[in-house]
């Protein structure tokens, strides 16, 4: 069932790439330089790389029957705690630690919201959402703060072969796959967003579980707003992960994991982040003009989210059956 | 209907079945857990769209998509699960859709008169405007009975509407039946109980694993020859659990003492105690307050009074957490809400309570899962006997035992059972019987809550009689008989009247 569900969504990638290498011919062309990987294709990596993580942090908390809108905030915190910091002379390392144990506290104070008040997530996170960008512009005092630390450069813009970045990204979606299936942490995170009574009844630590989610999440945002920040060497309280939310949640529900929380797909989530990602690349590169950009967004995962639904598919499933059903009823009609 | 068949992905759920239903007729429909009595339901109701097969209506051919289109066409039904809006109002949930307007609005006030209207038709006084939730899953039950109601059918179709009934509401329902038949409706009925079946069905129609067995009267099959057409086999165990009260004289220490526990509204403070291989019945009508009793011992619901001894520890219980690792399990009597994990497999579900006991970190070993998963697959008969199957996908009664399975592999100290064989067939209600018997000679402790006193009585050695949520009486020995706790239902105050609240 969740392999069909990625059916589509691999269609949309590979016809973007498609359209890409046509548009450009040298679309998919790699190239070693100072033993760094170049392309076209690796850019998008690491541009999608902070919409993976984030990604992967939304995927267990929308699991949980819930939503974090607050992840795009959150990771203009990160970016501004970090780089005021630096700019006040502290080192890369200290500005990292600080900028993440803030995040954790935020998503202590989310999940605090969501598993202890019972305010509904969407709410819960809205307050953040809104609350946080204003935070980080008060510590920014409005200003694009530059820093020149060619260590907390190496996040965002580094390579090891591969953009640091992606490997981040890749290295924290492959531990929490392997975290939650080789535990039973995945099985918990989805019986608590089926059917949260039951779970509560048959002694699961609901409470804990959806706590630590938002925390995740948080967290997860917190190193996204980092590689963001520390790609441009510079905190842009403002603009920093503006709307990442709502691409990290269109990048759950194309990777097939329900709104309606329980069951989750980590393989899923990454390649719905990747045909978020090729698809803001695309924009760019066939030209589409600036002023419809997002339209065009909007009809591609409209599309994708169209073919995935269960009606479409039953729908898909009958027109190919029906010749043979027509020709088949005047029998039972007679019998 | 005729030549009906249903395919799920890798299961045929039924195949070619003909059935037919007169108007002016009860029409039994009966079958083992699994059988595709439900499927049979929903064909006809266009929750599925069979794969072959037509349906007639009244003579006319239909074919529905959707269950509005039957509803539309005369079609009312109460499904196995109850589907209301439980976080809406009674009188909301029987009008939903159909409410009096005023003025282009819902007129509130004319909605809650006619739903208490048509709740006074069942017998049922609550409140209308009362929230759904906040009853009992057997007056949910009669709330869904209500609004089936509501509407002038030609056809009524009651999947199983008495599974969590007391024989009072059945009465009634069977009244409200009677007067239906005779003003011409046509009811298909869904029940495992049956005597139920064999007072008020005209006919019936057998199924076993999607196929059908026959048409029947029910003066010309016994109750045997049905059993044995329903199962296609004898029935053996079905006589082997006995009352055995006398067999054994529980003097073990007590497991769990109650003192004075009691919650406002809920249930008022009683004493109780059970002790290790002890079953202990607990008796009383619909709104005495069986649930919430047992719901305080479990810690689901606050008590705000006395205390609870367990193995000798005293306090108030603090939570589902804690009362496990006391030792104690609940299976509760809602298992669509409270029990069923939907989109999980039927493994999943059925470690979910010894996983949670041992924390996220540590996952119960996959050889262990498979040997228990499997043990009790067999031991219960659940189908489809596949691990992997998605527990949405199994029909009601198999979902039960599934949820039985939840706690019987926790080994607990003190099992609750709430309703443990609500939607269970003939066959498999006797074989869980049997288990219940089985685990209280090995030692554990039991409190086992029916609403069905036949069966409270037959496994219990002490039986704890509820009335008004108030703990009326405890019959030991030979005083633990159907009749003696009818005679305690009734006793002082026959006219206590009113039923729950
Ligand atoms: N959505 C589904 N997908 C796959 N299999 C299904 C689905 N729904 C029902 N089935 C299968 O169809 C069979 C018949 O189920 P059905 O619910 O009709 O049984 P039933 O006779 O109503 O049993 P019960 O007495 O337990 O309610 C079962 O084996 C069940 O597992
Ligand atoms: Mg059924």
């Amino acid at each position: 069932m969740m392999r069909s569900r990625l059916l589509w969504p691999l269609v949309a990638l590979a016809a973007l790439l498609v359209l890409n290498v046509a548009v450009t011919p040298s679309f998919l062309e790699l190239r070693i330089q100072d033993g760094h990987l170049f392309g076209s294709t690796v850019d998008i990596l690491r541009n999608g790389a902070p919409t993976v993580l984030i990604a992967v942090g939304m995927t267990l908390v929308v699991a949980t029957r819930g939503i974090d809108l607050s992840v795009g905030a959150v990771a203009a915190i990160a970016g501004s705690i970090a780089c005021t910091y630096i700019a006040g002379g502290g080192s890369a390392v200290t500005a990292v630690l600080l900028a993440l144990s803030v995040c954790v506290l935020l998503g202590l104070w989310n999940g605090f919201l969501v598993s202890v008040l019972g305010i509904q997530p969407i709410i819960a996170t809205l307050v953040l959402m809104t609350a946080g960008r204003g935070g980080a512009m008060l510590l920014t005092e409005g200003q694009i703060i530059t820093v020149k630390s060619s260590l907390y450069r190496e996040i965002g813009a580094g390579f090891l072969i591969l953009p640091i970045a992606i490997l981040i990204s890749l290295a924290v979606l492959v531990a929490v796959a392997l975290l939650t299936r080789r535990t039973a942490l995945g099985m918990l995170i989805e019986a608590v967003g089926v059917n949260p009574m039951a779970s509560r009844l048959a002694g699961v630590h609901s409470r804990t579980i959806i706590w630590t989610v938002y925390v995740f999440a948080a967290l997860c945002a917190g190193v996204a707003g980092l590689m963001i920040s520390s790609n441009v060497s510079a905190a842009d309280a403002n603009n920093a992960g503006l709307w990442i939310e709502m691409d990290a949640i269109l990048a759950v529900v194309i990777g097939g994991t329900s709104l309606a929380g329980g069951r989750y797909s980590l393989a899923g989530t990454l390649l719905g982040a990747l045909v978020i990602q090729t698809l803001t690349t695309t924009v760019y590169t066939i030209g589409v003009p600036a002023n419809v950009t997002l339209v065009f967004k909007a009809l591609v995962v409209i599309a994708v989210c169209l073919l995935q639904s269960p009606r479409t598919a039953q729908l898909l499933q009958k027109r190919r059956k029906s010749p043979r059903s027509t020709s088949r009823s005047p029998e039972v009609a007679a019998g | 209907m005729r030549g009906i068949s249903v395919e799920f992905p890798g299961v045929k759920a039924l195949s070619d079945v003909d059935f037919r239903l007169l108007p002016g007729e009860v029409h039994a429909l009966m079958g083992e857990n699994g059988a595709g009595k439900s499927t049979l339901i929903k064909a006809l109701t266009g929750v599925h769209s069979p794969t072959t097969g037509v349906i007639h209506l009244s003579g006319e051919r239909v074919t529905f998509t959707a269950p509005g289109q039957a509803q539309a066409a005369g079609i009312s039904t109460v499904y196995q699960e109850v589907n209301l809006c439980t976080n809406l109002s009674v009188a909301e949930n029987i009008m939903l859709g159909r409410e009096p307007r005023r003025l282009g609005g819902i007129d509130g006030r004319a909605t809650r008169a006619e739903a208490a209207g048509l709740l006074a038709r069942i017998g049922l006084t609550i409140d209308p405007a009362s929230i759904l939730a906040s009853h009992p899953i057997a007056v949910q039950q009669l709330v869904a009975i209500a609004r089936a109601l509501a509407v002038e059918a030609q056809v009524l179709v009651l999947d199983e509407p008495t599974s969590s009934l007391d024989a009072e509401e059945v009465e009634e329902l069977f009244r409200i039946m009677r007067v239906l038949r005779a003003e011409g409706v046509a009811i298909l009925f869904v029940s495992h109980f049956l005597d139920q079946v064999y007072e008020i069905a005209d006919r019936m129609t057998v199924l076993r694993n999607g196929a059908l067995i026959g048409e029947y009267l029910p003066a010309e099959l016994s109750r045997i020859e049905l059993v044995s057409a329903m199962l296609g086999r004898e029935l053996g165990t079905l006589h082997e659990v006995q009352r055995r009260s006398d067999a054994r004289h529980p003097r073990a220490e007590p497991v769990l003492v109650a003192s004075g526990l009691g919650r406002t509204g809920a249930i008022e403070p009683f004493d109780l105690d059970i002790r290790a291989g002890e079953v202990v019945g607990l008796a009383g009508l619909l709104g005495s307050g069986r649930t919430e009793l047992a719901r305080l011992l479990f810690g689901a619901d606050r008590a705000d009074t006395g205390t609870l001894t367990v193995n000798g520890q005293s306090g108030r219980p603090r939570g589902p957490r804690s009362a496990i690792a006391q030792g104690i399990a609940f299976c509760s009597e809602d298992r669509k809400a409270e029990g069923v994990v939907a989109d999980l497999t039927v493994r999943d579900n059925l470690v979910l309570a010894m996983q949670a006991a041992r924390g996220w970190a540590r996952p119960v070993p996959r050889r262990t899962a498979e040997a228990v998963v499997a043990e009790y697959i067999e031991k219960l008969d659940i189908r489809p006997a596949d691990p992997e199957a998605i527990m949405s996908t199994l029909s009601g009664g198999n979902q039960q035992k599934v949820l039985l399975a939840r706690w019987l592999i926790t080994r607990p100290r003190l099992l609750i059972l709430d309703e443990p064989t609500r939607g269970i067939d003939v066959g498999a209600k006797a074989q869980i019987q049997k288990v219940v018997a089985d685990l209280a000679a090995e030692g554990m402790a039991v409190l086992f809550i029916s609403a069905e006193l036949e069966e409270v009585v037959r496994v219990s050695d002490r039986v704890v009689v509820l009335r008004d949520r108030r703990k009326v009486a405890e019959l030991t020995g030979d005083d633990v008989s159907v009749d003696h706790v009818m005679s305690v239902f009734a006793a002082p105050h026959a006219h206590t009247g009113a039923v729950a609240s």
